[in-house]
């Protein structure tokens, strides 16, 4: 400051110069943030539209060949150049139904639990924990199914099912064939036991924005436990819950590496869920790296695309309930 | 009410309440199991030779260095490019959009990003990086990680920001600050410790993650520092090893999911401390 001060000839006359200048610096600097951070903003959308758009273009030459027909055929066969994704469609929607089936009322007994009966000081431990369950990643699944768990299911658990629910009429199909462990239905087990943690998180936070009075108030009447879960707490909370759910199911049908260690990776449909199958996500990490570019990759894309489009549909829907969920609360 | 009805609550109670008692053990036996097995089989395998050792073939002794080093590469670079988008996305939404149409259409695309499959991630990196210059490299893989990581700090960016009271920013431009001033030494020093959160998290998922890394980073068995070529990652060894049918491979992919999950944990506890301490003030 002295230095320039001893330079200019007034230092009177240069001050306010000086002040507009750092002024329109600070201006330009101001604005130069801003647009800064819109461009990030921007570059969010960008993102998404560029998954799309690149995802679409890859698998053009698939769609282009064979048309809606690959959305309902189940050939598979790299050599013949023949694709189709049903099997693979299949496999993702049959999976994601038997995790759903299984960690759905499981994750909202435990969100119960932690909510209504706990003791109060393991609340928040057991929550945490559970949190932190919910980040782990979902190769550990996928390793620990593979090893402990295909075993189980080879040695007892299948075969117990083939001579059980094997025999009965009409759903016996389900349950038919050789016991190898791996199978469409080993892998929406472990895929149950990865969202397991996400659901309950996800629900008893929900289940936490109920108000105290109106829980109290039931409990004043004489309710009982469940009739407060029952008539207060879920009518409640059941978009939340569902939009909750929902965010689980997003999850399950992308979910990769906790599916391709146990599914089989066989191509092809087959009835019984002890059988080998695949998934969308599995089909493209075991095959992508080494598909032969043209129809195949294009093929392996289009899956990709389709699978996209329906874990869009699937946690727009989600969010779409628990903004509503929110407005609520 | 008679006694009758009365009793068949009560059983009705106490059946639903056991179900909820048998879901949360059945829950917390299951997730125990895995956890307790993760240390087991990764515990055996540890050793000094796994950090100091590079991934060996079969019948050599060899470690996980050159994927320990791989997946910190890969998370540094991903989030130096995820980290400054996310952040000035959340502010963004928070500071300058907040009501308007663009931000809700942004917080929503960015929600969808957040639990968007990451296989699909990868697939479009592979589309945008590795087939026009021809060969895998860690890069893309960086890139699939920043792609993944960025929401993350996006919203928790937003929410912690949205923590700051309006009267602090109202205080800064009484004195004269301009906007991008009170953001930047105002808000953002009020909630630090908030978007080292995010940044944390976002490390947590990145350093996870498999499914992008197959056709970006696809892997390497030697030591690679060269973000332009293939580079392997803790990720991606435990994916080769645990279906290798060499026992040493397999416990090492043990003990390389061992690592993985401790540093997630350790990660996600961090940043559960720190924005604890956010909402507290």
């Amino acid at each position: 400051m002295t230095a320039t001060a001893l330079q200019s000839p007034s230092a009177a006359q240069s001050a306010p110069i000086d002040r507009s200048r750092a002024l329109g610096r600070l201006k330009s600097l101001d604005n130069g943030f801003r647009w800064l951070t819109f461009g990030a903003a921007v570059l969010i959308l960008a993102l998404l539209l560029g998954v799309v758009v690149s995802l679409f273009i890859g698998a053009w030459p698939a769609f282009r060949e064979f048309g809606v027909g690959f959305l309902f055929s189940s050939v598979w066969s790299p050599p013949k150049e023949q694709f189709g994704a049903a099997t693979a469609i299949y496999g993702t929607l049959v999976t994601s139904l038997i995790a759903m089936l299984i960690a759905v009322p499981v994750g909202l007994g435990i969100a119960v639990f932690l909510t209504e009966l706990c003791w109060l000081p393991l609340r928040r431990p057991i929550g945490v924990a559970i949190e932190l369950l919910a980040g782990i990643p979902s190769i550990i699944y996928g390793i620990w199914g593979v090893y402990y768990f295909r075993p189980v299911m080879q040695g007892y658990i299948q075969p117990f099912l083939i001579s059980t629910l094997g025999n009965v009429p009409g759903i016996g199909f389900l349950f038919q064939g050789p016991p190898f462990g791996y199978g469409v239905l080993t892998a929406g087990l472990v895929l149950a036991l990865m969202i397991l943690p996400f659901i309950t998180a996800v629900s008893r936070d929900v289940f936490e924005t109920v108000p105290t009075v109106l829980k109290e108030a039931a409990y004043g009447i004489g309710s009982t436990t469940f009739e407060v879960v029952g008539n207060i707490v879920i009518p409640y909370t059941r978009v939340g819950v569902i939009g909750g759910v929902m965010l689980a199911l997003g999850r399950a049908l992308g979910e990769t590496m906790a599916v391709t260690f146990v599914i089989g990776n066989a191509t092809k449909i087959q009835s019984s869920i002890l059988a080998q199958g695949t998934t969308i996500s599995a089909m493209i990490a075991n095959q992508f790296a080494d598909a032969d570019p043209g129809l195949f990759t294009s093929s392996l894309l289009a899956l990709g695309f389709i699978l996209f489009v329906i874990t869009f549909l699937v946690l727009a829907a989600a969010r779409w309930m628990l903004a509503r969920m929110q407005l609520k609360a | 009410m008679t006694a009758a009805s009365y009793s068949r609550r009560k059983t009705r109670n106490g059946i639903w309440t056991v179900l909820a008692y048998a879901a949360t053990a059945l829950g917390v036996v299951m997730l125990g199991i895995i956890l307790v097995t993760l240390v087991w089989n990764g515990l055996g395998g540890l050793s000094l030779d796994v950090f100091t050792k590079n991934t060996a073939p079969p019948g050599v002794v060899g470690g996980l260095l050159n994927s320990i080093v791989g997946s910190l590469i890969m998370t540094g670079i991903g989030l130096g490019l995820g980290a400054p988008v996310g952040i000035l996305a959340g502010t963004y939404l928070a500071e300058y959009g907040a009501n308007s149409r663009l931000a809700s259409v942004v917080r929503f695309i960015n929600d969808i990003l957040l639990s968007a499959p990451s296989i699909i991630v990868g697939l479009f990196v592979y589309e945008l990086l590795v087939v026009p210059v021809g060969h895998f490299s860690a890069l893309a893989g960086a890139v699939a990680l920043a792609i993944l990581g960025a929401p993350i700090m996006v919203r928790t960016t937003e929410d912690m920001l949205n923590l700051v009271p309006n009267t602090l920013r109202e205080a800064a431009s009484a004195l004269g600050m301009p906007r991008s001033l009170v953001i930047r030494h105002v808000a953002y020093r009020a909630v630090m410790s908030g978007l080292v959160t995010g940044v944390l998290l976002a490390i947590a998922r990145m350093t996870g993650e498999t499914a992008p890394l197959i056709f970006t980073a696809l892997g390497n068995s030697l030591f690679a520092a060269d973000p332009r070529g293939p580079m392997s990652a803790l990720p991606l060894i435990i994916y080769e090893f645990a279906r290798s049918p060499y026992a040493e491979q397999q416990k090492l992919a043990w003990t390389g999911a061992l690592i993985l999950t401790f540093a997630v944990l350790f990660l996600s506890i961090l940043a559960r401390v720190l924005s604890a301490s956010v909402r507290q003030k």
